[in-house]
């Protein structure tokens, strides 16, 4: 009972920050299937995210959902913004130089969180912070369910945005293949514009759901977002299925490690839950070079 | 060499028909020598010989002459990266972890031991090939991993890296000092020697700085040349087979594997000196420097160098060395005088520095691809044809 226990709420634990890595991995995806960029600015973008909630509930008064949904909004516009400036003039450019692009963004927003946010830590106004939910002998901290339920939701819409609406079908065209797009009528530069502002709320809302039941958020907490990198290499860049089996396999293995500090520590070391999202990346890509679900490139000579 | 008439030309005739035409190659050989064009030849002599008199110039502090020591010690990193990324594709966001095994090594070998670190004050002659070579045994150990992956693949792979390095790092206590702790680097000294004392050379009194300055400089200019004579080569050649089309330098018969496992080894033989001049520049050796976020900004950094200086240049990683190190000096030096830049003011100086890197970065790669070797190319070629516009 006492080891089920234990196991129990740590694979709440790790399910519920695996379903956050997984949102961030799933925007990370859809600007990967659009323009084939890993968009290192996602970091800042989350930052930013959870910037705008506070700003809304504090200074705005506005209730928590709507903040967050005002946040979201509001950097679906400034990831739209991003892309038209610094990453449409890169179309045609060689993927990897286009990254480094995203790099020089994130630099420039970063500073801008740090600028805003300051150096106190700012609080979202979550309603869960440290409430516990208690089954029987089991507790298990609300955040993990909200963030459980947040996440995948909105990954669900978003699935079901792509498949079923047709600017969703438009989106997987230019995914699939850009000039036989647009020579079907495909607006290919909006679509460009539309999957950097979804990554873009989706961003903010990880932002919240990273900042809930941590006390407060500072602006280098952006680097939480550096950990979607292994689960979207370990799902496969361009597969959303990956991205949502790949973070809660590294969530829970995270979570896992995490519980079993104490006991790891004399044999591999302080802290090795930072590493083993690293460590699954790498042994994965030995077995699998495009991940679990990732479409390998097929090459003409 | 035949000559216009068709028969074999005089030395002498070769040379009455060369003058004037400088771009005229009549041999292979002159073709692929490392000096090709009478231009780099004039400009290497005249780098060196500014290189040289510098550190006596009256306005040149001792700041000064570390911050170029600096740009000479990240140029052969950036050399190093070039090589892989710019030459043979392969693009790593891993360089900082070879940079720090290099310098954790060099602090190893040739730091000196105290109560909680060890360390053998061994003779620069063999800790500095040693950090390059365990630097390499790393790269080649895993280079068939990375092989196997492409593209971004690989970056987030050796991105990896990084983060498992910090860990090594700062588990390693012995040898690292720990988390935030860290070690002296090493103190260079070359058969007794010191390159980082105050000497006298031929009745001429040397700063403290200027003989690792002069060291390192000679250092990156056999480096750079070695760098640029691996290029030239027939594995050179294997590089930009492999990165123009992998397939099709496959189907030729470049051996695909054990190409990408020799440009990783070479570039982290590169990583691996850098790291241990490093060692020396920085004096103090943490975990941070070179693991974890402290390490993605370095690698960052390297491939800035290698993407503002020029892709697959061995010129441009120097440029582009010089600019990552100077352009924060140039920042700090005309901040004060500038509006809205101040401690209150809209930006902090540390604010306006990463702003403008990763906007220089984003123009840079927007406007002139080639960096600021192609922005030398322009210049050069508008001078060329002038006065016609090409």
């Amino acid at each position: 009972m006492e080891l089920l226990a234990v196991f129990l709420s740590v694979l709440v634990r790790g399910v519920g920050i695996g379903s956050t890595y997984a949102l961030l991995a799933v925007g990370f995806v859809i600007i990967y299937r659009a323009t084939d960029v890993v968009n290192f600015a996602q970091p800042a973008l989350m930052i930013l995210g959870a910037y705008f909630t506070a700003l809304y509930v504090h200074n705005a008064g506005v209730p928590f959902p709507l903040a967050v949904l005002a946040a979201m909004g509001t950097m679906a516009l400034i990831g739209a913004l991003t892309e038209r400036v610094a990453l449409r003039p890169m179309v045609g450019e060689p993927p990897f130089s286009a990254a480094m692009v995203t790099v020089g963004v994130f630099f420039a927003l970063f500073i801008l969180s740090f600028r805003l946010i300051g150096s106190n830590p700012i609080s979202t106004g979550e309603p869960w912070g440290f409430e516990r939910i208690i089954v029987g002998d089991l507790q298990f901290r609300q955040v993990d369910i909200a963030r459980t339920l947040i996440s995948l939701g909105a990954i669900g819409l978003t699935g079901l945005f792509l498949q079923r609406s047709k600017v969703g079908l438009a989106m997987r065209a230019t995914a699939m293949d850009q000039e036989t797009s647009l020579a079907q009528g495909v607006n290919v530069g909006r679509m460009f514009g539309l999957s950097w502002a979804i990554s873009g709320a989706l961003a903010a809302l990880a932002g919240v759901m990273i900042s809930a039941g941590s006390g407060g958020t500072v602006p280098l907490d952006a680097f939480i977002a550096l950990k979607a990198l292994p689960v979207i290499i370990l799902g496969g860049l361009d597969s959303i299925k990956g991205s949502v089996v790949a973070g809660l396999i590294i969530g829970v293995a995270e979570a896992t490690a995490l519980s079993f500090n104490s006991t790891l520590t004399p044999t591999v070391g302080e802290n090795v839950y930072l590493v083993v999202p690293y460590l699954i990346m790498m042994l994965a890509l030995m077995v699998r070079p495009y991940g679990l679900y990732g479409t390998p490139e097929v090459q003409r000579v | 060499m035949t000559g216009p008439r068709g028969g074999t030309a005089s030395p002498k005739a070769v040379r009455a028909t060369l003058r004037g035409r400088p771009a005229l190659y009549t041999d292979y050989a002159a073709d692929q020598a490392i000096w090709n064009t009478p231009s780099k030849r004039f400009w290497t002599i005249l780098l060196v010989a500014a290189v040289l008199v510098t550190p006596f110039l009256p306005f040149v502090t001792r700041s000064h002459q570390a911050d170029l020591t600096l740009v000479f010690v990240l140029a052969i990193g950036g050399i190093g990266l070039n090589l892989l990324t710019g030459y043979a594709g392969q693009v790593s966001l891993g360089h900082a972890f070879f940079v720090g095994v290099g310098a954790l090594t060099a602090s190893v070998l040739g730091g000196m031991p105290t109560q909680n670190v060890v360390g053998f004050e061994l003779d620069l002659l063999i800790w500095l090939p040693v950090s390059g070579l365990v630097a390499m045994a790393l790269g080649l150990l895993v280079a068939p991993l990375a092989a196997r992956v492409r593209g971004l693949y690989l970056a987030i792979l050796t991105l990896g890296l990084v983060f498992i390095g910090e860990h090594l790092f700062k588990e390693l206590r012995s040898l690292s000092g720990g988390q935030g702790v860290g070690r002296r680097g090493p103190d260079p000294e070359i058969l007794g020697f010191g390159l980082f004392h105050p000497q006298e050379i031929l009745g001429v009194q040397l700063d403290r700085e200027t003989p690792w300055y002069l060291f390192t400089f000679l250092l990156l200019f056999v480096m750079a040349v070695l760098g640029r004579n691996l290029a030239r080569s027939r594995w050179g050649r294997a590089f930009a087979a492999v990165r123009d089309r992998d397939i099709a330098a496959e189907v030729m018969g470049v051996p695909l594997l054990r190409t990408k496992v020799l440009a990783f080894g070479v570039s982290s033989f590169y990583a691996g000196v850098a790291g241990g001049l490093l060692a020396v520049s920085f004096g103090q050796v943490t975990p941070e420097n070179f693991g974890g976020l402290g390490g993605l900004l370095l690698s960052v950094e390297f491939l800035a160098i290698v993407l503002i200086g020029g892709v697959a240049t061995m010129s441009g990683s120097i440029i582009g060395a010089a600019f990552v190190v100077l352009m924060p000096r140039l920042v700090e030096m005309f901040a004060p005088s500038l509006p809205l830049i101040g401690d209150g003011a809209l930006l902090s100086v540390q604010q306006l520095e990463g702003v403008l890197f990763g906007v220089l970065i984003v123009l840079f790669l927007i406007l002139e691809p080639r960096g600021l070797f192609g922005l030398w190319l322009r210049i050069r070629n508008y001078w060329k044809a002038w006065p016609f516009s090409y």
